[in-house]
């Protein structure tokens, strides 16, 4: 069991390093002096600014030392919390520019992935067994699963928050209220969130659904289903056996769905100026704040990363097969 | 007397049309009788042992009737069909090895199986682990899972649960066909045990492998393209068959001892005909050495002997050794 | 995103193995397992079925019409997708031509969709078929060649998996000044490849266990000329259905992409569609025709090649025929 965990841990620690490393090498890789053309369109009027700034990017980059030293430099600063310095948002850190966004990009994800995993399965479950259910669910399944997440948030946000104003069109809470733990204000949040949350929600709904109408019918089709079948078993112990085993391969899913999701959350926020990573990435995009993308790739990465562990974990423990297998034990 | 199944017929629905595979059965089994069912693919034998217990997908019942201790088995109705599954009639099936969920402990399963069937499992666990004693399994099979067992283990577990309720008839559909000559032969005298010691009353055996039946059935069935061909004692079909078929079937058998040299090895030329548009009257006669005009008339199944039944015209001149062939007996 | 959001065409059992990442993912639109070990009975007979699945057949016509919507859609266009035509946030109108009205700073809508739309089967087949290559590659090398090549090609595609590829497209396409929808179309197909080699690697080994393999083996044939003539043929049905998922999922991501602000410089996708109507205020300014028609086609597209895809399952593979 050890080997196992160890093993998965030694892949995600070889994905960090990797991904650091491109992170990292990217810039040197495209063409051009980056820090020239950096400070170039900044655009900066004040002589003493931009001398700070290149003066901060020589040494962060360490430009005048050989390459492995500046490979070496920048595990060094990432350890250190340091990501640089935002261009755009001069003169605040790339880090604390994530940190304030990062609460809003998991309010959004943590429970649209969560709440459309449960509710896709539940679905999915209830169409493999009714007919006209599954004829009504399934094709609104497979629009929504291919819907693009920008588009339904749109779609959401014009119908909902510009034509018939129920909920506020953008930002994550209202400017001119006051901010505070105060009941108002949570209400406030709540309002701003529903339609961005509903966008990640029901895209990712759809496909749950359908992975497991599917998941169902081929559990219900094994050689376990027909004997208990043929030995007269209600089709309730049946199917409470299908839907368990159909749930494996699903939490599987989870871990390997969440780039998309990510994606989607990314999308979205812009659609709603929602203060998370999405929004801030965007803005960096257009305005060529490098150092920010940089950092909010390398946050998305170990967040990755990290989710992925704990599907294996819950995983490891949910399917005994696993566990036996790597203890090794067949008789 | 246990089971009586009369021309029963269970055709299966393809976009071509019906396939007959079982075309007319009929048969008695009585109490204590281990009967073989046996026959190349396709025969119906699988489709007949299948419709005694539960009608899967395409198959769809047509006709004909299954008595059992008296009582009607209502075939084709799946939801009255439950009542008699595990308690009067049950399987072993073919895929015996994949037949236990595998993310469930076995004696768990075992349990949620016996409650949803409104049986105890603490009145029937000693008579379960006594069971899996007999068959040479320890009691801790049911705290393992099924992938930590073998091959063997399973069907093991597999034939204890099915007979667990001393079902009056179990059908145990091609047991053996996966396993290796010496475990087939303990998995065949387990099956007589079983009998032996009332967990079962009557048994049919399905299988190609008529060895295996000469050692443990007392009657063989043998049944060609979906209809019945002969029914005798094992003795008999083996030794002394009647019907063209079984004579080609056995003689295509190979005998320990014998060397190609002095006694070939003959299969039978052909193939068995499309049950999707039968021919005519009997359905071997495009292979039969023996058929001749009268065969376009489907010959019925009779009793030519005490206890021996087959359908054939030419039935008088199959009388003798096996080791003549057919084609050098004289047709009249 | 690394992986389509429906990852696998045909749910495909994986032997337990207790060193590798679990059993495939099974988010999928198909169910059944591939109808290996004979070749397809007949062409007839299979197209007979074919057409005969209605799933298959309106997929397939939606996406065939905007397939040639997409052809000679440019060619019906009265203006060219970037000019500014002087008339500003028009309605759809049959005027001048402005089918699809125009955007705020009074571009053709029409003539951008139609843009858009070949751009997107651009990525599509471009992107899906590198992916599919690249998994292909790697999952029959490592299906049929198990041991240490395997394991060094599970251990690259797991790392690729995990990295949210999606991020990596980001930072890449945010340093390139210039983009062509080529380059666009390589990177996705160089990112969306590992569910692929994982599900075919899984097929690889239920196949390379068969006879008919071993047959091949010992008639002394090269290894790849096996994979190609015996394993390959067999899986046909199963490649095309991936190419299919590989396909949509190029063009989902494309679109993301492109909504960012990372798609291909002077042109217009449908994506990039829905971004600048986003930023010019499309919504609040009602300008419906701007941002509904790119996103509608890609759901349309997507959700078609989806539909097909269950169609296909059931036409290749029997047991899913209903009756």
């Amino acid at each position: 069991m050890r080997r196992y965990f160890l093993r998965k841990l030694a892949i995600y620690l070889v994905t960090f390093v990797i991904a650091v490393t491109v992170d990292w090498a990217i810039p040197h890789l495209m063409p051009g002096n980056p820090i020239l053309t950096l400070i170039g369109r900044i655009q900066i009027q004040n002589a003493q600014v931009a001398q700070h700034m290149y003066d901060h990017y020589m040494r962060a980059f360490n430009l005048n030392a050989p390459l492995w030293k500046q490979y070496w430099y920048f595990w060094v600063s990432l350890f250190h919390g340091d990501l640089g310095t935002s261009i755009l948002q001069f003169p605040t850190s790339v880090m604390s520019i994530i940190l304030h966004a990062i609460p809003y990009t998991l309010g959004l994800l943590i429970p649209a992935i969560l709440l459309s995993w449960y509710a896709g399965n539940k679905v999915g479950a209830m169409a493999a067994r009714r007919k006209i259910l599954d004829n009504t669910a399934l094709p609104l399944g497979y629009a929504l699963t291919a819907t693009p997440y920008m588009w339904l948030a749109i779609i959401l946000s014009w119908g909902f928050a510009v034509t018939w104003q129920i909920f506020p069109i953008g930002f994550a809470y209202d400017p001119t209220a006051t901010k505070g733990w105060t009941l108002s204000f949570v209400l406030n949040l709540l309002h701003h969130w529903v339609l961005p949350f509903l966008s990640l929600f029901l895209v990712a709904f759809g496909g749950w659904a359908i992975g497991m109408r599917n998941m169902i019918i081929y559990e219900l089709e094994s050689d376990y289903a027909h004997y208990l079948e043929a030995l007269g078993a209600p089709q309730r112990l049946v199917r409470k056996y299908a839907f368990r085993n159909a749930m494996l391969p699903q939490i599987t899913g989870l871990a390997l769905q969440l780039g998309a999701i990510i994606a989607g959350a990314l999308v979205t926020e812009i659609v709603f100026s929602y203060p998370g990573l999405g929004y801030q990435i965007y803005r960096a995009i257009t305005n060529e704040d490098y150092f920010v993308i940089q950092g909010i790739f390398l946050f998305i990465i170990v967040g990755v990363l990290i989710a992925n562990f704990l599907v294996d974990l819950v995983y490891v423990i949910v399917d005994p097969r696993t566990r036996i297998a790597m203890e090794g034990g067949k008789a | 007397m246990t089971l009586r199944v009369d021309d029963l017929r269970v055709y299966y629905r393809t976009l071509a049309g019906d396939v007959k595979a079982l075309d007319g059965v009929t048969f008695d089994l009585a109490d204590g009788e281990i009967m073989g069912l046996a026959g190349e693919s396709g025969c119906g034998k699988s489709t007949l042992g299948k419709s005694l217990i539960r009608l899967d997908g395409r198959m769809r019942y047509v006709g004909g009737s299954v008595t059992l201790d008296g009582t009607e088995l209502p075939i084709w109705d799946n939801g009255q069909m439950d009542e008699y599954r595990f308690r009067h009639v049950s399987i072993v099936p073919q895929y015996a090895m994949s037949a236990l969920n595998p993310t469930r402990k076995i004696g768990r399963m075992i349990d949620e199986l016996l409650h949803s069937r409104g049986v105890d499992m603490d009145a029937t666990l000693p008579e379960l682990e006594r069971r899996l004693e007999l068959v040479g399994l320890s009691n801790d099979v049911l705290t393992m899972f099924p992938i930590e067992l073998s091959g063997g283990m399973k069907q093991r577990v597999v034939m204890v649960i099915s007979t667990l309720l001393d079902p009056s008839l179990l059908i145990a559909d091609e047991i053996t066909s996966a396993l290796d000559v010496s475990t087939q032969k303990a998995v065949a005298q387990t099956l007589v045990q079983f009998r032996d010691r009332g967990f079962v009353k009557s048994m049919i055996v399905i299988t190609h492998d008529i060895s295996v039946l000469y050692q443990v059935a007392d009657t063989i069935l043998v049944m060609y393209a979906g209809k019945l061909a002969e029914k005798a004692s094992a003795e008999d079909i083996v030794m002394a068959p009647r019907h063209p078929y079984t004579r080609m079937l056995v003689s295509s058998l190979p005998e320990v001892g014998v060397r190609e040299a002095d006694h070939r090895l003959s299969g039978i030329a052909g193939r068995p005909p499309s049950l999707l548009d039968p021919p005519q009257g009997c359905r071997f006669r495009d292979r039969c050495p023996l058929a001749t005009a009268k065969c376009v008339e489907e010959p019925p199944f009779v009793e030519i002997a005490d206890g021996h039944g087959a359908a054939c015209w030419h039935i008088d001149q199959t009388v003798g050794r096996l080791d003549i062939p057919l084609e050098k007996i004289e047709t009249a | 995103m690394s992986t389509p959001r429906l990852a696998d065409p045909v749910h495909t059992v994986v032997p337990s193995e207790p060193a590798s990442v679990g059993p495939d993912p099974a988010a999928a639109p198909v169910v059944g397992a591939p109808a290996g070990g004979h070749r397809m009975s007949g062409l007839g007979e299979m197209l007979h079925f074919a057409i005969g699945n209605r799933k298959l057949v309106v997929g397939f016509s939606i996406v065939f019409a905007m397939f040639i919507f997409a052809i000679i859609g440019p060619y019906l266009a009265h203006h060219p997708p970037l000019e500014y035509g002087g008339h500003l946030s028009l309605s759809p109108t049959t005027k001048n031509g402005y089918w699809f009205g125009t955007t705020l700073l009074g571009q053709d809508v029409f003539a951008q969709f139609v843009n858009g739309l070949r751009l997107a089967f651009i990525v599509g087949a471009l992107g899906g078929s590198i992916s599919a290559a690249i998994g292909m590659l790697v999952g029959f090398t490592a299906g049929y060649r198990s041991g240490v090549i395997d394991e060094v090609l599970n251990m690259l595609t797991n790392v690729v998996l995990v990295i949210p590829t999606f991020a990596v497209l980001l930072v890449i396409a945010a340093y390139l000044q210039v983009r062509g929808i080529m380059m666009e179309s390589v990177f996705i197909g160089l990112t969306s490849w590992p569910w692929a080699a994982r599900a075919l690697r899984a097929q690889t080994f239920s196949l390379v266990s068969r006879d008919f393999v071993d047959m091949a083996r010992l008639s002394g044939r090269s290894s790849w000329k096996i994979i190609f003539q015996e394993i390959a043929p067999n899986m046909s049905s199963y490649l095309f259905m991936m190419f299919i998922l590989l396909f949509g999922g190029s063009i989902l991501i494309a679109s993301t992409l492109d909504f960012i602000g990372l798609g291909p410089s002077n042109t217009i996708s449908l994506g990039m569609m829905m971004q600048l109507s986003v930023q010019s205020a499309a919504l609040q300014l009602h300008l419906w025709w701007w941002f509904l028609p790119p996103g509608l086609a890609i759901m349309a597209i997507v959700g078609s090649l989806y539909v097909m895809n269950v169609g296909l399952d059931e036409v290749f593979n029997p047991k899913l025929r209903t009756m």
